[in-house]
């Protein structure tokens, strides 16, 4: 009825009309190459490795509780000095001496791991885990905070603090040529 | 003797599954795209062994890079656009509509409040050329990037009632005291949680 006649001659006679067959292959290689061209495109533009986020509490300093005392033998304190260098004492400071360490495995990890062991075995339970107080001079970079932090958590301390460094310490750090 | 004809087969490859995959891989690839946010200033976040993914909305974050100098993000355009209305309220700086609507699709931006209404109406050629200073982050209570973070707080509680988390991006090459400026800032507002943006470092074996 309402159909093309795409057979091209006029061949038939009284027979029926068929209409031509046309291949169903159709040449895909363009297509292809422009999905290839796309998909490397995007590829290239995503970021796959995500940024990650390491949390932080800060003490509220708003509100002045009671404070419990510790036993200074507790305390560990971290001086972050420049170079990528840190200084290290244990309790009060002038009372023991300070050791200069680097960051990483052999360092201040080894120290954080055997000061926490000592602690460990010197204080009764449950008050016996070590108090780490991080001081971050001047002269330290964000690199070296962060990484102090990382530590801690390397080492599972379960409590730390960044704290205010005061004069005495950095005429120390000034001492060992870290500030 | 006679020729031995080789068969001569077609060149004409099947190409509908490997245009399938093709396509498929495309298809993956747009939905996850999401168009990346150049910084102002580069700034090489420092590595550490946390795992934790930095969420893709409700955050606000405190770039610091190239010389001190503060940059700041928020997250969402309506509380951007919410943030800028109550800045200019406060600073008696007046922002049309279409300045609001500007700004809602800055990502991140350094200006003082004096430069900002100038540094919207650049085209995006002029922002990228044109040198930011960064926020200004002076030791009074009331410094700027303090009032940007409180506005966008108060925008975010306001509009989806919900708390705004803050992340700290630093350059690892920042010296503390830029830090240590930012997170008194945050103090001054009773923020004591927030996050420090990292890169993935492989974990190390305890």
């Amino acid at each position: 009825m309402a159909e093309l006649d795409t057979s091209g001659g006029g061949k038939h006679k009284g027979g029926k009309i068929r209409s031509k067959k046309a291949s169903t292959r159709i040449d895909l290689t363009a297509m292809v190459d422009l999905a290839f061209l796309l998909i490397t495109f995007f590829m290239l533009t995503t970021t796959l490795a995500k940024k990650k986020e390491m949390d932080l509490a800060m003490p509220d300093n708003s509100v002045k509780t009671s404070q419990l005392p510790v036993a200074a033998s507790r305390s560990m304190t971290i001086l972050l000095g420049s170079n990528n260098k840190i200084e290290w004492y244990l309790g009060e400071p002038g009372k023991s001496a300070p050791t200069v360490d680097n960051y990483g495995k052999d360092g201040l990890r080894k120290a954080l791991i055997e000061n926490e062991k000592n602690v460990a075995s010197t204080h009764a339970a449950p008050d016996n885990f070590m108090i780490v107080l991080i001081k971050p001079s001047d002269k330290s970079t964000y690199e070296n905070l962060v990484t102090a932090l990382d530590e801690m958590s390397i080492a599972g301390i379960q409590s730390y603090a960044i704290v205010k460094i005061t004069q005495p310490e950095i005429d120390e750090l000034k001492k060992q040529n870290l500030y | 003797m006679p020729r031995v004809k080789v068969a001569r087969k077609s060149t004409f490859i099947d190409m509908t599954a490997m245009c399938d995959v093709a396509f498929l891989l495309l298809t993956f690839f747009i939905l996850t795209a999401k168009p990346r946010v150049d910084d102002p200033v580069k700034a090489e976040v420092p590595a550490s062994s946390k795992i934790k993914a930095v969420p893709e909305e409700n955050l606000a974050t405190i770039t610091i890079g190239g010389k001190n100098k503060v940059f700041y993000s928020v997250t969402g355009s309506d509380v951007r656009s919410e943030a800028l209305k109550a800045m200019g309220e406060k600073y008696n700086v007046q922002f049309t509509p279409a300045e609001q609507f500007k700004f809602s699709n800055i990502e991140i931006f350094g200006v003082p409040m004096t430069k900002l209404k100038e540094f919207i109406n650049m085209s995006e050629d002029e922002k990228k050329a044109f040198e930011q200073t960064g926020i200004p982050t002076d030791t009074t209570n009331n410094n700027e990037l303090s009032n940007w973070i409180l506005t966008s707080r108060q925008a975010d509680k306001a509009l989806h009632d919900r708390a705004l988390d803050v992340a700290i991006k630093g350059d690892k090459k920042e010296q503390y005291p830029a830090i240590s400026t930012v997170i008194n800032v945050l103090g001054k507002q009773k923020i004591f949680k927030f996050s420090l943006i990292t890169d993935l470092k492989t974990a190390p074996k305890k």
